[in-house]
């Protein structure tokens, strides 16, 4: 795409052209973790909804599009209590404005939680504008008129305005309180809850330019950036003048950078007239990097720590219910178990990358983030300018799976684009992105619980190692005092240690959960077969241990996994099927990002212990409403396909304090021939709706660990699974 | 160097070193921006352009390795069956991202030129090459039987 014209300037141009007529914004609540947004006052003309005189809608999306199909959902929110014909809208991307859309991010499965009603008002709130401004034309009470798509009704008179013809006076009534509004009865929805494609899927299909990778400014040059293998080194000396040599280059230099590993970290870069030159440049850097202290840091390193750790007494206690060492001890039988996981790289398909131009002291950046107001503020403090003096553009990106909730690119572009002094993009190659991540944190837990005489869970102990320092968990690398099964055995004791780290570590998609998850409902299973109980009825008795449902959103609910587990049992035909040799059924379940899901996975080992995942069955309650059905099969399916390529291949390690895989032909991840039928059923309860973009995920790698279990009879406790330890 | 190239039926000049790769030669030179970058290798697709109607990866083929005419994803429908894909991508909603989907189009439609009427292995022969991160092989699948005229899967 070519970008040519400010934000300022494409306002200004609707205004001219008589297409800027009914814009408004409501003030958005409280962003992610609590944080409260300075209140955005209403603007008029920095809104959510313009509505021109030849009756197109045109919705800003106010959320980055990474794929998981926010830029359709959130319009379809407005659109529907706006009451206007979907053919009808166009929907544009918002830039990062934290003043009018509050907080902007795509993370934690929120946008659906979070704009559920605020967006629903919205609409809705355009619809009250739309009939008070036709209702005082005909000298009616608002109360007599009604709206069908796109058109004000007064029925008693059989009067009839169309919304483009009513947007200008609708623009100048008063906006009303969000609270007083009455919002449609869901069985009169037009849009939500129907299937919509992705408002940019003929773009994507015809190849035009969507991608922060396609921008395109006028007078641009190509940037690569060359960072230390370990993690944070600084540059000795490199070789400016070869780099400078190759025809192309313009420019090389060493960028100082600092010591946090979120930030600008040192390196050279290399700036010329095509990316490919600027490659060919880098090449011939040679590049001395300075000693770095965490240089012997090795996967094999951390592996060894843990269990040395776990030898010694818990740094920390998380919980401690009733006597684990009684219970253990009064135990009819009692199970042992050490499970760990490695990092884990997110790969998104579109390689890091940001566009940058610095002129009289101001920044423009168009970035492909998930989280651009934090990179504003990270830009800002490293350049020493003023955040208002960074405008950004969010474009959309190929792919976040977390990665982009970092943004370390855009510090690094905007760094490289000041020091040259034009208009900069950077993209780094494959080999950058999976060296330079915020990886999943590797994890280690051992594990010992205990069954009563009747076969009950009746102790559970987890001494948790993973990484951090005092009192500081490395991002992403903590356990929650609640984990599962906590609160549903009396006795559970939770202990964890740390160890110092000097790799980047970071969410990926199901932060955390995506780890837990294995570890647990694998562990549940070993208890189950250790009972002699279906690992299916074992998991409902353990959910029916509580019976108190904990108030408010976000606490778990037993009853709704309950709910979650019999369909999945009931759709997968558990307990029911006849299986050949070395194939089996595994069934796991995990609470996350407010969804339930649990998830049965049927696979067969052959005779070299490789193992196929024959098909997958899915039962999620993320409420009483599927936004777009669409997207949330998409995510759904995509999801779970995710985590059993991480449960089949990934691992990144760490040798030297580096990261060795490098390309997918040492990171794979999972392709078609490998992609099995996922089979979703949405359980619907009546709860607020959330999101999708990551819960259904974690139960899908223990489903499938313990259906190789059922299959062979081995216990896979250590990720990615090793088919050397599955053989015939 | 000058090289012309016949891309989209159009005939094109670039001014490029021999060894730049066709991707950075259609992408920085002639600003055709379809062809997508993903590994630089050949392991990814994201690259896939067509010449002569063949899938090449455009990110290991050096332009001065280039005759013939090349096809991109700009370019597709033009072909009756390139349109077909693009419609089966439409009508299902294949993407999630949409990174790969050009590459993934592109081999595709090479599939359906030469096999009519593939079977899924057949699917999984021609498409292994494409990787899609956000795992839409499903919806992949079932565009392809979808444009072959044959039933999706279930």
């Amino acid at each position: 795409m070519t970008v040519q014209t400010s934000r300022r300037e494409f306002m200004k141009a609707g205004a001219v052209s008589g297409g800027l007529v009914l814009a408004f914004a409501l003030a958005p609540k409280a962003g992610a973790q609590g944080q409260q947004p300075a209140t955005p006052p209403l603007q008029p003309f920095n809104a959510y909804v313009r509505i021109a005189p030849d009756e197109t809608v045109t919705i800003t999306s106010k959320n980055p599009e990474v794929g998981q199909g926010i830029k359709t959902m959130l319009p379809m929110l407005i659109a529907e209590e706006l009451d206007v014909d979907w053919s009808k809208v166009r929907i544009v991307q918002a830039d990062n404005d934290p003043t009018i859309y509050g907080r902007q991010f795509a993370g934690g499965s929120m946008a659906t939680p979070l704009h559920w009603e605020e967006l629903r008002r919205v609409g809705g709130a355009g619809r009250a504008m739309l009939i008070a401004a036709a209702a005082r034309g005909w000298g009616v009470s608002p109360a007599e008129c009604t709206t069908t798509p796109g058109v004000v009704v007064h029925a008693a008179s059989g009067r009839r305005a169309t919304y483009g013809s009513l947007a200008a006076k609708a623009a100048a009534v008063p906006v009303p309180d969000p609270k007083s509004l009455t919002l449609k009865d869901p069985a009169a929805y037009r849009i939500i809850g129907k299937p919509r494609a992705q408002y940019d899927t003929a773009k994507i299909v015809t190849g035009q330019p969507l991608f922060g990778i396609d921008v395109q400014v006028p007078g641009m040059l190509y940037a690569t950036y060359e960072k230390a293998p370990v993690f944070g080194a600084k540059v000795a000396g490199a070789d400016l003048a070869a780099a400078q040599g190759v025809k192309g280059v313009r420019k090389a230099f060493v960028v100082e950078g600092g010591t946090e590993l979120s930030g600008l970290l040192p390196g050279v870069a290399v700036v010329a007239d095509s990316w490919w030159a600027a490659r060919k440049g880098r090449d011939r850097l040679n590049i001395r990097w300075a000693e770095h202290p965490t240089s012997a840091q090795s996967s094999a390193g951390f592996q060894a720590r843990a269990d040395e750790l776990a030898k010694a007494k818990p740094q920390k206690n998380l919980r401690n219910d009733g006597d684990i060492d009684a219970a253990l001890k009064g135990a009819a039988r009692t199970v042992q178990a050490a499970y760990a996981y490695p990092f884990l790289a997110h790969a998104p398909l579109e390689p890091q990358n940001c566009t940058a131009h610095f002129q009289n002291g101001k920044l423009e950046i168009w970035a492909p983030t998930q989280n651009p107001e934090p990179g504003r503020q990270l830009t800002a403090r490293t350049l020493g300018i003023k955040p208002e003096d960074i405008t950004i553009h969010m474009i959309r990106g190929g792919g976040g799976f977390g990665r982009r909730l970092s943004n370390d690119y855009m510090v690094e572009a905007a760094w490289i684009a000041r020091e040259t002094g034009r208009p900069v993009k950077l993209l780094w190659t494959r080999e950058d992105d999976l060296r330079h991540d915020f990886y999943r944190p590797a994890g280690f837990h051992y594990l010992s619980g205990g069954l009563d005489a009747s076969g009950k869970l009746v102790a559970w102990h987890d001494h948790f190692v993973t990484f951090g320092e005092g009192d500081q968990y490395a991002p992403s690398a903590r356990m929650s005092e609640n984990e599962f099964p906590a609160r549903f055995v009396p006795n559970c004791r939770l202990d964890v240690s740390t160890m110092p780290i000097g790799v980047p570590t970071g969410p990926l998609r199901a932060p955390g959960s995506n780890a837990l998850a294995f570890v647990m409902q694998s562990f549940i299973d070993e208890l189950a077969h250790a009972a002699g109980a279906d690992p299916y009825e074992f998991r409902m008795r353990l959910l029916a241990a509580q019976t108190e449902v904990p108030e408010g959103q976000g606490a778990f609910n037993p009853r709704r996994m309950e709910g979650a587990l019999r369909a999945v049992a009931e759709m997968s035909g558990w307990g029911k099927t006849k299986l050949p040799a070395r194939t089996g059924m595994g069934i796991a379940f995990y609470y996350s990002h407010l969804g339930y899901f649990a998830e049965v996975v049927r696979a067969s080992v052959d005779a070299d212990g490789n193992v196929t995942p024959e098909k997958v069955w899915v039962a999620g309650d993320v409420g009483r409403q599927i936004i777009n059905p669409f997207g949330a099969l998409n995510q759904v399916e995509g999801s779970a396909l995710d985590g059993l390529s991480e449960a089949l291949h990934q691992k990144v390690t760490i040798e030297n304090g580096a990261a060795v895989e490098s390309n997918f032909d040492t990171y794979p991840l999972m392709r078609i021939s490998e992609a099995p039928p996922v089979e979703v059923k949405f359980v619907t309860t009546d709860f607020p709706p959330t999101g999708l973009g990551e819960p259904a995920l974690p139960p899908v790698i223990p489903a499938l660990c313990n259906a190789v279990f059922a299959a062979t009879g081995k216990r896979v406790r250590s990720l990615p699974i090793d088919p050397a330890q599955l053989k015939a | 160097m000058a090289f012309k190239l016949n891309v989209n039926g159009k005939v094109r000049e670039a001014d490029v070193d021999p060894d730049t790769p066709l991707l950075w030669t259609l992408r920085d030179a002639l600003g055709v921006l379809g062809p997508k970058f993903g590994c630089g290798v050949g392991q990814c697709g994201a690259c896939t352009v067509h010449l002569d109607g063949q899938p090449i990866r455009s990110c290991v083929t050096p332009v001065s390795a280039v005759q013939g005419k090349i096809t991109t994803i700009e370019g597709i429908g033009a072909s009756a069956v390139g349109q077909r894909v693009q419609q089966a991508w439409t009508e299902l909603d294949v993407a999630q991202c949409g990174y790969c989907q050009p590459g993934q189009i592109m081999s595709a439609t090479a599939l359906l030129t030469k096999n009519p009427k593939p079977t899924d292995a057949d699917i999984d022969a021609a498409m292994n090459g494409n990787i899609c991160r956000c795992a839409t092989y499903g919806r992949i699948r079932a565009a392809i039987k979808r444009a072959s005229g044959q039933r999706g899967e279930a």
